[in-house]
């Protein structure tokens, strides 16, 4: 799980520009929106795209993507969750 | 309206930054506009995280922006509505209308970009710059096949005619591949007498760019 | 020399539901829509709701005045849409005196597809290329003014176009707005996940994204008045406004566009208007769009005004919406009918706004158009009859 956070967290900074960031600078279980790294509803569509492109996994409703984006942890857990073998 | 005054202008082009005929950046011509821009960016401490969601279009319409607003900092006092923005350029959005469309070309590897996508509009340039320096007035993005002075000026005077701006943001802001260019001026709508070349008209407007 | 006011010459609008104003009223009269489900691998992967015009009408119709194989379907919709608009006006598109501004926001760009060189861009892709075109079929003697400014660009257009009149830099202005469905745009959409399940419902309850649609509209505008066409209907007022909040989104408290309203309102060409008799919203059918656009209307007090959005007859036209709506809104001026807010049926918007829900009679003089965009634009107009 945790080279998969790293991982994640890698990619966030790489598909939303977050040119001045680091892996460091990102706290795994902070909220992603409003507060924490304050995402915008942009930077959650493209979330919801880099899932689907890197992981083949799709998002179906607006609350499922509140809660599996909701931070780094919960993308992973998703993504072990879900992802095929 | 009163006499309309350039008060100021910004050409960022050839790797040079040049703030009222004065060069205050430049670097190596064989820099990427991209790499540049960012330099641009860190060498005058702009801070604005989002600068780097930008499309390069944006980056280069806010950086010259930025630049001229932070030494004409007088629109800051004023109301919002009061300061509008007029750009132009020729190549719209195309730079990154190429990148969104390499999202979505192939069948096979289909994901459109939200985030590309919604830069793919010339006028989004504005609402950065809207945005940062919470500017409320006119907008208006125009194309032409090349800088053109009438045009913007026949535009932007109407605005100020029709008494709905104290303060314009205009000029051209052009990019595609690794080309671009941009001259922005600061125009005011004010009640002093004013030196005849520093008016807004087409021929001063014209001269700016054939300097640079 | 000020010209004291700015007439309606001519219109044309080309969706859907047809080549003229006058077919498109009907179909609004008789309750059609125009948005169906189309199934085309080159606009999307799958199926979806939009408003796609008939490319053989097109053909058909643009065989009578030109080479179709010599346009592209942009192009030849602009075309038709002027041709028809300046026949029988008896303005010259040929004089210095006229100039043709065209609204878009992104013309060709169904040609990308096709052809994505870099190195050496196709030149059709430049929308003052495009523009160029349509004003060499004409033989118009001025380059024409291109205004891309998202989808407050028609409504922005027709201002300019009255404010150039206006300041006697023309004595007649031919405003036309035109975009096309493509899988540029059409993904893009998607992408955003902002597109409707059927047919965008505007301002209703169960709204859940826009219909993208595909238009050409014109909008002839004079300085002379033995031109203006009767009942006789004058240009007010117009502006824009940024949000300055964000650039897809639009502001919760409505800034900008009761900014431009309030400006446009306050305008000294928009006294003789008088009130407001309906209102002519920008209503995407977005959750976000039409809550907006209901807080600007009640910051402004306008609540009580009866208000539709054409957006359920046509879908959202981008660059073409603000012409075609708003000469849909001078029809409903003309023949004293307020249009039913296609796609309405339960009001869905915090603020009690009045929707229009069914076509009725009623004696209009005045109306406010409202439009809104990306990049946080919003722009707003008034005309009126004389």
């Amino acid at each position: 799980m945790d080279e998969l956070i790293l991982q994640l967290k890698n990619e966030i900074i790489e598909v939303l520009n977050l040119e001045e960031m680091s892996v460091e600078d990102i706290d795994t279980d902070a909220p992603l929106f409003m507060e924490g790294l304050g995402l915008d509803s942009i930077d959650a569509l493209e979330l919801t795209v880099l899932l689907e492109k890197k992981y083949g996994l799709k998002i179906n409703t607006a609350d499922e993507g509140r809660l599996i984006l909701y931070s780094v942890r919960s993308m992973a857990e998703f993504i072990t969750k879900n992802q095929k073998a | 309206m009163g006499n309309l005054v350039i008060r100021g202008c910004c050409s960022i082009k050839n790797n040079r930054v040049v703030l009222d005929g004065e060069c205050v950046y430049q670097e190596d011509n064989a820099l990427s506009a991209s790499d540049f821009f960012k330099n641009v960016y860190r060498n005058f401490k702009l801070s604005y995280a989002k600068f780097f969601k930008m499309d390069n279009l944006s980056r280069l319409g806010f950086l010259a922006a930025d630049i001229l607003i932070n030494k004409y900092d007088e629109i800051k006092f004023l109301k919002p509505e009061d300061t509008g923005i007029v750009l132009s350029n020729s190549a719209s959005s195309l730079d990154t209308d190429f990148n969104f469309n390499d999202t979505i070309k192939e069948n096979a590897n289909y994901f459109p970009s939200p985030a590309l996508f919604v830069y793919t509009l010339p006028n989004i340039m504005i609402g950065e710059i809207c945005i940062r320096h919470k500017i409320m007035g006119e907008n208006g993005f125009l194309i032409c096949e090349k800088f053109n002075p009438d045009v913007i000026c026949n535009f932007v005077k109407d605005l100020f005619e029709n008494e709905k701006l104290k303060y314009c943001i205009t000029g051209w802001v052009d990019l595609i591949n690794e080309k671009y260019e941009t001259l922005l001026f600061l125009v005011e709508d004010t009640e002093k007498d004013i030196a005849e070349k520093s008016t807004f008209e087409p021929k001063n407007i014209s001269d700016i760019y054939n300097k640079y | 020399m000020r010209i004291k006011d700015v007439y309606i010459a001519g219109d044309n609008i080309i969706t859907s539901l047809g080549f003229t104003s006058k077919e498109n009223c009907d179909s609004i009269l008789n309750n059609r829509t125009g948005i169906t489900f189309v199934d085309d691998p080159l606009l999307s992967l799958e199926g979806l709701y939009v408003s796609l015009i008939d490319t053989d009408k097109i053909l058909s119709s643009f065989k009578e005045i030109g080479d179709p194989g010599m346009y592209t379907r942009f192009e030849k919709l602009a075309i038709l849409s002027v041709h028809d608009a300046v026949s029988g006006t008896g303005i010259d598109i040929r004089s210095n005196e006229t100039l043709l501004i065209l609204s878009t926001t992104k013309g060709n760009i169904d040609l990308m597809l096709e052809d994505d060189r870099r190195a050496n861009v196709n030149p059709s892709l430049f929308l003052w290329e495009a523009a160029k075109k349509i004003q060499h079929f004409f033989g118009s003697p001025n380059t024409p003014l291109v205004i891309s400014n998202a989808c407050v660009s028609g409504v922005m257009a027709i201002s300019a176009g009255s404010r150039m009149i206006r300041s006697g830099q023309y004595k007649n202005a031919i405003v036309t707005g035109t975009d096309i469905l493509s899988k540029f745009v059409i993904s893009g959409f998607q992408s955003f996940q902002s597109l409707s399940n059927g047919p965008c419902r505007p301002f209703d309850v169960t709204r859940d994204g826009l219909s993208l649609g595909e238009g050409s509209g014109t909008l002839v505008l004079t300085s002379d008045p033995r031109l203006a066409r009767e009942p006789v209907i004058i240009i007010g007022g117009g502006s824009s406004s940024n949000d300055a909040n964000h650039i897809s989104g639009p502001s919760r408290t409505a800034e900008g566009l009761y900014l431009s309203i309030q400006k446009t309102l306050a305008d000294p060409i928009s006294l003789p208007a008088g009130n407001i008799d309906y209102i002519s919203a920008h209503g995407t059918a977005t959750p976000f769009n039409d809550e907006m656009e209901c807080i600007a209307l009640s910051r402004a007090g306008l609540l009580d005004i009866p208000v539709n959005s054409y957006k359920g007859y046509w879908g959202h036209t981008l660059g073409a919406a603000g012409i075609i709506e708003t000469v849909a809104s001078v029809k409903s001026l003309e023949q004293n009918v307020l249009f039913k807010s296609a796609g309405f049926n339960e009001l869905g918007v915090s603020e009690k706004i009045q929707v229009i829900g069914k076509n009725s009679e009623k004696k209009l003089r005045t109306c406010l158009k409202t439009a809104s965009g990306f990049g946080g634009c919003n722009a707003s107009l008034i005309f009126y009859k004389a």
